[in-house]
This record gives C-alpha cells, structure tokens and sequence, in this order.
C-alpha cells in the first residue's frame, strides 16, 4: 500500500486532513479559553476568601486549593462529564422525564479544566494582590473611594498587572490540560489526530501534527503574553 | 452517603496503587538522570548540545503529556523499522510506553529546575574549591551537586508530585492503575461521585506522604537553618513575636 507522505496527508488537498486538523485546533482553543476563564472567575473568589474571608470561608478556599493539587485532572475530568450526567438524569426524573441525559462534553470539559486550574488562579491571584503596595489601597479609601470603585479602578488593574506573568503559565497548563477532554468524546485537537490515525492508520503523523499545533498555538499566546506584560508594566519601574 | 459502597470502591481501587507507585517512582528517578544530563548540557557552553537542549526543552514543555504518550504507543508502531527493531518488545508494552513518555517529560521540566540549581551557586564556592585544587569531578561531586540539590529541591518536589497525577494519564493507553480502576468503575456503577471521593483521597493520601518525605530530606539537608541544640537563639527567633515570647525576649517583627 502507498502511504502519503506527511506533507500530503496533512496539506488541504482532496485527500489532506489539514483543514479538519485546524478546525480541531481552534476547538481545542476554545476549550481551553473556557477553562480558562472559568478558572480565573473561581480563582478570584477564592482568593477573595483567603485574603478577605471569615475562618469559615478562608478554610473551604483552603481546602479546595489542596485537593484540587493532589488529584489528578484526569479524574476532574470523569467527575464532571459522568458525575454531570448522573446529576442531569436525576433532575430529569423530578421533571418527568425517564431515561439518561448526557451532559455535552464541552460543557464537562471546560468545567473540569476550569476548576481544575481555579486552584492555581487562586494562588496567582493571592500572590498579586498581596503585592498590591497598601499605600495605594489606603489612599483610594481616604479620597473616599467606595468598596467597588476601590476594586474596579485600584485593585483589579494593579492585581492584573503583576498576575499576568504567572497567567501565562497557568494559560499553557490549560491549554495541555484542555487534551485531556478528548476522553469525553469531544473533537478537539488530540479527539480528531485519534480519528484520523483510525482511518488512515498513520497515527505517528497525526499525533506529530497535534504535537505541531499544539506547540504553534503555545508559541503564539506565550508571545502575546509578553507583549501585554510589557504593555501593562509600561508604568512600572525596572528595579 | 452509602458507606457500603465506598468501602467496596477503596478495595476495588486499592490494587492499582502499587502501578501508580511503580510509574511514578520509575519515571521519576529515570528523569531525574535525563534531566541532570540536559542541565548540564543547557550549561556546557557547547553550542550544539545547548540547543539541542534547548529544543528538548521546547518540544517536550510545550506539547501535552498525552499527545507524547500516543506518539509512542500508537505512534512509533507505524514504522515497520521499529517493528522490526530489538525494542519493539518494549515498545509494544504499554507499560514500558507510559514510563517512556512520563520519563521524557519529566526530564524535560526537572532538567530547568536543575538548571536554576545550578546557576544559583555563589561563584565563591566554585573559586574556593579550584583555588584548594580540586578536579572538575571532585568539585562536581562534592560542591556543585549538593549545592545545587538544596537549591532545587522545594520546585523539585513539586515535580514528583506532578508526576504522580501524570501517572493517572497511563489509565488511557490501557493501563489498570488507581485512574483506570476507577474509570472502569465508575462506567460500571454510574456513581461517579463516590468513586471519585476514593480514588481522589487516595492520590491525596500518596501525595501527603511524598511532601512529608521531600520536608523531611529538605530538613536533613539544611543543618545550617537549624537551631543548636540548647545554643543562642538565633536571630529569626528573635524576630519571631511567638518564639521571643516564649523565650522572655523583648522584640518581635513590627507588622
């Protein structure tokens, strides 16, 4: 049998996979920009309760970041999409409905993802505001700023602004976590390079092709988030 | 909660745990090897063995685990040359596949922790030791390395922990190991939740004792922080408000 040559298998040509893989890819981006931001929006919560919270609160958010670093995504990841279904079958029994409801892949996967990675927002997002100088929470509050007003123009940039380094590397976690969510089926990246080795039966240039991509599209955002650390630190003094 | 059942999930699990440890432990001390390799070549000052280094780095930091891992198991059976090959026995175990690629990949993160290690060696040290006319083995051996090991081993603990949690990705290609036990279960059962709570608080479990173990060695390791036995309180006592209290001296950090 003759194989098509890497270059062939994967070029946009009548029997080329390119196209099928770069929509996997972009898939794969939304994916991981789900997680992401669900990540950060339980990340900025649970920071919140370890800076700001009752014992109560600071606790729970403790607990949370521990587990969530001790077990692996993987399992995250069975949690939501089976644990999600059962949940959704059972709400669909107290509504009349009989049988099994499936929760959707994307929605498991990017909840799994998100929280997964909302244990190492909240540690980047702690660590950021703890460098937040006082002097300027302390000034916002004398010239009368009130709590949201405080948050929204003081807080929250200065916050970003010394977070966005350690964002990048808990983006590219995501980004290689976000392969994971192939096992629900979903067809992202590592899903379509598993579907098309399958038909072909050249899996080496299909997963060396995801491999690419992946590599492409870590590239990228890495070099989009030095430009906007440089952008965002315009103000700030080099020591 | 149905105690029954978790009870009978912990037995079904438990049996996985000795092929979570076995791939962990494995990769983890193969890649410590590997990535003790690449630092020192990142720093040889070699040109081609620093970017060959480098691209390792690259490559292996930039594409997920699971993607290598196929690579490897399904990937290299594509060539009959591998097929043909004395390595093909191993290659062919998904066994020998996992530790591979976790191996890889570790080494790829463990090589720029031992590297920042390294680099942070006061150059005194390194003076002193070429001044009293040690060889380059000698000075490797007896100043360089453990300097270096004390350095990296807090980001290097990390590591390991992460391997562990890596080792649940062998669960994919096959393998029965605490995840894919419970995978299994869970697709049996349905009760994802309670399987969870198990095999969960087992990686946790594993992961306590590995950080116990890697304070204890940082603590063996660090004599030089320690506090004499029945000596002066040094002077982060007395900038500790608890310790200077407790001693009846004045002081304490101004917060």
């Amino acid at each position: 049998m003759n194989r098509p040559g890497f270059i062939e298998l994967m070029g946009f040509g009548e029997h080329g996979w390119g196209a099928t893989m770069l929509h996997a890819a972009l898939i794969t981006l939304a994916v991981a920009i789900c997680g992401f931001l669900v990540g950060a929006v339980i990340g900025v919560f649970a920071a919140w309760a370890k800076v700001q919270g009752g014992p109560v609160l600071r606790r729970i958010a403790d607990a949370y970041t521990t587990v969530l670093r001790g077990i692996p995504d993987l399992l995250v990841i069975y949690l939501f999409y089976f644990g999600g279904s059962s949940v959704l079958s059972t709400l669909g029994h107290l509504f009349g409905q009989s049988g099994f409801i499936g929760i959707p892949g994307f929605l498991a996967g990017a909840l799994a993802v998100g929280v997964a990675s909302g244990a190492h927002h909240t540690e980047v997002f702690r660590g950021a505001y703890a460098a937040v100088p006082k002097g300027e929470i302390e000034a916002a509050m004398a010239i009368g700023m009130s709590r949201p007003l405080r948050f929204r123009r003081i807080i929250a940039p200065l916050t970003l602004r010394t977070a966005i380094p350690a964002l990048g590397n808990v983006w590219q976690l995501v980004l290689k976590e976000s392969a994971l969510v192939s096992v629900t089926g979903v067809v992202e990246l590592l899903r379509q390079a598993q579907i098309g080795s399958g038909s072909t039966r050249q899996p080496f240039d299909f997963f060396l092709a995801a491999g690419i991509l992946y590599l492409v599209i870590s590239t990228i955002s890495g070099w989009i988030m030095s430009r906007a650390e440089r952008h965002y630190s315009r103000g700030m003094r080099r020591a | 909660m149905d105690f029954a059942f978790l009870y009978e999930t912990l037995l079904t699990i438990l049996p996985g745990v000795p092929l979570t440890l076995k791939l962990a432990v494995g990769s983890a001390l193969l890649g410590l090897v590997l990535a003790l390799i690449l630092a020192l070549m990142r720093l040889s000052g070699v040109k081609p063995l620093e970017w060959v280094a480098r691209l390792y780095v690259f490559v292996l930091r930039g594409t997920p685990l699971l993607v290598q891992i196929f690579l490897i198991y399904y990937g290299l059976g594509q060539f009959p040359a591998v097929r043909h090959s004395l390595l093909w026995p191993f290659l062919r175990e998904p066994v020998w596949c996992a530790v591979l690629a976790l191996t890889l990949n570790t080494a790829a993160y463990g090589s720029e922790i031992i590297r920042g290690g390294l680099l942070s060696i006061p150059g005194g040290q390194i003076e002193a030791a070429r001044a009293c006319g040690m060889s380059r083995f000698l000075l490797f051996r007896r100043i360089v390395l453990p300097l270096a090991i004390r350095q990296a081993l807090p980001a290097y603990g990390n590591e390991f922990i992460s391997m562990v949690k890596a080792t649940s990705l062998a669960s994919i290609i096959t393998l029965m190991e605490i995840t894919g036990l419970a995978a299994k279960l869970i697709s049996e059962t349905y009760r994802a939740i309670e399987v969870f709570i198990v095999a969960g608080a087992i990686y946790l479990a594993i992961n306590f004792v590995l950080t116990r173990i890697i304070l204890f060695a940082e603590y063996r390791l660090t004599p030089h922080l320690r506090e004499r036995p029945g000596g002066v309180p040094s002077i982060d006592d007395r900038l500790d408000p608890a310790a200077a209290a407790a001693e009846g001296l004045p002081g304490g950090k101004v917060h």
